[in-house]
C-alpha cells in the first residue's frame, strides 16, 4: 500500500513527535507519577535490556538529579557472569543503591526446591515478594512489555498486586487517560511498568538512538553451544549437554538476558547495536518463542506465573 | 531492510486506536485479521494458532486459522472464547506505528469502552451486517462523542455472510447515518469488511464493487492523529508532577556545584506549546511568571509542545508544587483560555463500577497531578441511549453515562473536557478501597452552567 504524504501535511505536522520520541515521554511521564505518589518505589533490574532502558529513561525523568530510588535484582544463582559484572558496574556509574534478592540463599536453606527441569526462573517469585516485603517497596517498576506476551497484553500499566503478589485480571481498574490511579491498601502494592506500550523494535532502535551499553552477550560473539528445545544453549555450570547432545561452536547471540539454565540463544551475525536493529525487524519469530524455555511450557505459562505474583 | 524503510521508522508516528463491539460481532477476529495481513503477526505465534484451530476443527474440514485466538491471551478467554479484558496490541506500517486498544463487548462494555476511548485517536466500530445498529451501538458511538475522539470508523462485518449485497450496507448506512446526526456526530467512515475473509481489511476487495473507499487499514493510515490537530489550536497546559531540586544528589557525572541552587518543574505538556521568554500562570494561586529555561536531560530546548516530558525553569521564585498546573498566561483578550480553579464542579461520569453512585457520597477526585476529596452534590441527569436525550435521575449505575454536580474539598484548575481532553479530564475513585469508580469529564465553565442549572445540556 502507499500513501503519499502531501507538502501541506508536512508543514501543518511540524510539531510532532516520532513514534520513540512519544513513547520514551510517556514512560517518563510514568516514572514521574510513581515516584511521586508512592513513598518507596524500586527498579527490578538484571541487567536485561529492557530494565536498562528503563534505568536510561529514570535518569533521563530525574536530570540534574540522581535517579530517586534503588534497583532491586533478583538473582537467581544461574546469572550469566557477564551480566552481574555489568550490573554492578552500571549501579555504581550512577551512584543508585543495589538490593539483591537471592533464589541460592533459599535453595541453600531449603525453603525452595530445584524443579526437576532445572529452570530457576518460575523460583524467583518468592526471593522477589520477600524482598519487596522487607524493604518496604510500595511501587515495583517493571520492563514488562505488552507486546512480549498475550497476558502481559492485558496488564495495566499500573498493576495491583495484593500481599501474595497475585495479579488478577479479571479485576483491573480501568486505566483512562493518563491518568494512574495508584491507590493501595497497607500490605498491597503496584507494579509499573512503563515502557508497556514499547516494541522489542522500538526497545532496539532507543538503544541505538541513545547509545545505551548493554551486556556483551546481547551481541554476536563466539560461543560453546548445544542444540535442546531447538535453541541453542550455552554450556556452562548450570547447563550441561546430556551424552546425546553434541557440542560445538556457533556464531550466537542472545535476545532475552535471563536464567541461564533457561534462556536460549539465536544464530546471529549482529555484531552491533544496528545490525541488531535490523534483524529484530526482520526477525519472523517473537523474542520468547524463541530463547525463553519457560513460556513454552503451555499456552498460560505467562498468565500462570503473573498470577502467582511474578514480574 | 532497506535504507528507505530505516528512514520511514524515523519519521513513523504514533497513532491509537480502539475497538468496540458487541458480542459475537468478530472483533477478535477483525483484530487478528489486521495484524495478520499487514504481516505483524511472527512465525511462531502463527504456529499456535494452527495448532490450536487445528485441535478444535476450526473452519471444519475446510481447515484454517482461527485469527481470535491471536488476541484472546487469558486462559479463560481461550476456554470461552470470549474477550475479558481491554488488550493491547502493536503493529506498524511504513508511515506509522499502532498501538490498538481491543476492547472487549460484554458485561462491562462501557468500561473497557471508555478505557480505550481514553488515549485513542480513533474508534472502530463494529456492526455484524446481520444485525445493523443495536443499543450497544449506540452506546459505543455515545462514548467516543463524549470523550471526544477525533474520529470513528464503523466497520460493517460479516459481509460475507449477506452475500457482499449492497442493499444490505445501504440500510445500515442509513442507520447509522441517523444516530449520527442525532447525536451530533460528523458522519462516520463506513466500510463494509469480512474479517473472516479479509475484505476491506487490509487490501480493497473485490467482491464489494459497490465500495469505492479505502480499506479500513488505508483509512487508519490516513486519518490525521489527535496530537496534529490539536496541537497548534490549544493553549498551554502543564499539570506540575514533581519539583526537581537536586542539591547535593546531582547526578554523577554533572558538576554539584553548578547545580546545586538548581529547581525545575518536571512534567508533561498536555496541551499547546510553549517557549523560552514566555508568560505562564500557575494555577491555583494565580501567581504570573516568565518561562527563563526548559531542559530535558541535559539539553537545553526553545520550545516544548504536548505530549513532551520537560522540565520547566522559572523566573521567579514562586511556591509551586505538585498538583499545580503552569499555563499560558492570560493575555488581555484570551481570558477564556485560562482555567479558573473551582470548588464547584459540574461533569459528565461515565460509571464504570458495579457499586451504584448515589447524591450525598464522599469520593476522592484525580485531576491532573492532584487529588482532592469530592462530595456528590446532585446527579442531575442520565443519558437515555434510545433517544439521545437527558432524563432526570438520582443515581448512576454500572454503564450509566450522566451529568453530575460536585464540590470539592479544594479548587481545581479544570478545563473544559470539549476544549482540552488532558486537563478536562479526571477520575472519581472509591475512598474506601482505591477503586476508580468512573471516568469523569469537566462539561463546562462553572459559572456559566451554575446559572443554567435547571437548563438541559448535550452530553
Amino acid at each position: 500500500m502507499s500513501i503519499s504524504i502531501s507538502e501541506d501535511a508536512i508543514v501543518k505536522t511540524a510539531k510532532r513527535l516520532s513514534s520513540l520520541d512519544a513513547l520514551e515521554s510517556e514512560a517518563i511521564h510514568i516514572i514521574r507519577e510513581v515516584v511521586a505518589e508512592f513513598e518507596r518505589p524500586a527498579l527490578l533490574f538484571s541487567g536485561g535490556k529492557d530494565s536498562v532502558v528503563m534505568l536510561h529513561l529514570a535518569t533521563k525523568a530525574f536530570w540534574p538529579g540522581r535517579v530517586p530510588f534503588p534497583v532491586l535484582h533478583v538473582d537467581t544463582g544461574h546469572n550469566f557472569p557477564e551480566v552481574l559484572e555489568f550490573r554492578d558496574r552500571t549501579v555504581e556509574r550512577l551512584g543508585i543503591r543495589l538490593v539483591v534478592g537471592s533464589v541460592q540463599e533459599y535453595i541453600d536453606r531449603g525453603e525452595l526446591n530445584e524443579r526437576a527441569d532445572g529452570t530457576r526462573n518460575p523460583l524467583q517469585t518468592v526471593p522477589l515478594l520477600d524482598t519487596i516485603n522487607a524493604k518496604k517497596f510500595d511501587a515495583v517498576f517493571g520492563g514488562g512489555r505488552r507486546d512480549e506476551d498475550k497476558a502481559r497484553a492485558k496488564e495495566r500499566i499500573l498493576s495491583l498486586r495484593d500481599e501474595f503478589g497475585q495479579w488478577d485480571p479479571r479485576n483491573q481498574r480501568p486505566e483512562l487517560w493518563n491518568l494512574y490511579n495508584g491507590r493501595h491498601t497497607v500490605g498491597q502494592h503496584v507494579r509499573a511498568f512503563p515502557i508497556s506500550n514499547w516494541t522489542e523494535l522500538d526497545v532496539w532502535r532507543y538503544i541505538e538512538r541513545e547509545n545505551i551499553e548493554l551486556p556483551g552477550l546481547y551481541y554476536a560473539h563466539q560461543r560453546e553451544v548445544f542444540r535442546r528445545d531447538g535453541m541453542w544453549r550455552a554450556v556452562g555450570e548450570v547447563s550441561q549437554p546430556t551424552e546425546k547432545e553434541t557440542v560445538e561452536t556457533r556464531t550466537v547471540r542472545y535476545r532475552t538476558v535471563g536464567d541461564m539454565s533457561c534462556t536460549g540463544a539465536v544464530e546471529s551475525d549482529a555484531a552491533d547495536v544496528s545490525a541488531v536493529v535490523r534483524e529484530v525487524a526482520l526477525s519472523t519469530l517473537t523474542e520468547r518463542g524463541a530463547t525463553r524455555a519457560d513460556d513454552r511450557i503451555s499456552e498460560a505459562a505467562m498468565e500462570d506465573r503473573k498470577k502467582d505474583g511474578y514480574f | 531492510m532497506s535504507t528507505a524503510v530505516e528512514t520511514a521508522l524515523e519519521h513513523s508516528t504514533l497513532f491509537r486506536f480502539a475497538t468496540a463491539g458487541s458480542v459475537d460481532d468478530g472483533k477478535s477476529t477483525l483484530v487478528g485479521r489486521l495484524l495478520h495481513d499487514s504481516k505483524s503477526v511472527l512465525a511462531d505465534q502463527l504456529d499456535a494458532v494452527a495448532r490450536t484451530s487445528a485441535e478444535r476443527g476450526f473452519g471444519g474440514e475446510r481447515g484454517g486459522l482461527d485469527l481470535a485466538l491471536l488476541t484472546d491471551g487469558l486462559r479463560a478467554e481461550r476456554e470461552q472464547g470470549i474477550t475479558i479484558d481491554v488488550a493491547y496490541r502493536y503493529f506498524a506500517t511504513a508511515n506509522r506505528t499502532f498501538i490498538l486498544a481491543d476492547t472487549p463487548g460484554h458485561v462491562q462494555y462501557t468500561k473497557n469502552t471508555v478505557t480505550g476511548a481514553s488515549t485513542a485517536d480513533a474508534v472502530v466500530v463494529l456492526i455484524d451486517a446481520r444485525k445493523g445498529v443495536l443499543e450497544q451501538t449506540r452506546r459505543h458511538l455515545a462514548v467516543a462523542r463524549l470523550l471526544r475522539v477525533a474520529h470513528i470508523i464503523v466497520a460493517v462485518n460479516k459481509i460475507d455472510l449477506v452475500d457482499y449485497s449492497e442493499a444490505v450496507f445501504r440500510d445500515v448506512e442509513f442507520q447509522l447515518k441517523q444516530a449520527a446526526r442525532e447525536l451530533k456526530v460528523d458522519e462516520p467512515a463506513i466500510i463494509p469488511v469480512s474479517a473472516l475473509e479479509g475484505d476491506n481489511v487490509v487490501d480493497r476487495s473485490e467482491k464489494t464493487p459497490w465500495y469505492g473507499g479505502p480499506s479500513l487499514l488505508e483509512t487508519l493510515e490516513q486519518l490525521p492523529a489527535l496530537a496534529d490537530l490539536e496541537t497548534d489550536l490549544e493553549a498551554f497546559r502543564f499539570p506540575v508532577q514533581t519539583v526537581i531540586r537536586p542539591q547535593g544528589a546531582v547526578a554523577p557525572d554533572l558538576d554539584a556545584d553548578a547545580y546545586r541552587d538548581y529547581r525545575g518543574y518536571a512534567g508533561q505538556v498536555a496541551a499547546g506549546s510553549i517557549r523560552v521568554g514566555e508568560a505562564v500562570t500557575v494555577q491555583p494561586s494565580g501567581r504570573t511568571t516568565t518561562v527563563t529555561g526548559i531542559d530535558f536531560a541535559g539539553q537545553e530546548l526553545e520550545e516544548a509542545f504536548a505530549p513532551q516530558s520537560v522540565v520547566l525553569r522559572l523566573a521567579d521564585d514562586i511556591d509551586i508544587a505538585r498538583g499545580d498546573l503552569i499555563a499560558e498566561a492570560g493575555a488581555a483578550g484570551s481570558n477564556a483560555q485560562l482555567p479558573q480553579p473551582t470548588q464547584d464542579l459540574y461533569a459528565a461520569l461515565c460509571w464504570l463500577s458495579p457499586k451504584p453512585l448515589k447524591e450525598g457520597s464522599r469520593l476522592l477526585i484525580k485531576h491532573g497531578s492532584k487529588t482532592v476529596q469530592g462530595l456528590v452534590r446532585q446527579v442531575i441527569s442520565k443519558l437515555d441511549l434510545s433517544t439521545f436525550a437527558d432524563q432526570p435521575a438520582s443515581g448512576l449505575e454500572l454503564n450509566d453515562i450522566g451529568t453530575v454536580h460536585i464540590r470539592l474539598a479544594a479548587a481545581l484548575p479544570v478545563d473544559n473536557y470539549v476544549n482540552f481532553r488532558r486537563t478536562g479530564a479526571f477520575l472519581v475513585i472509591d475512598p474506601s478501597d482505591g477503586n476508580t469508580l468512573a471516568a469523569g469529564l469537566v462539561e463546562s465553565d462553572h459559572l456559566e452552567l451554575s446559572a443554567r442549572e435547571d437548563e438541559r445540556y448535550d452530553i
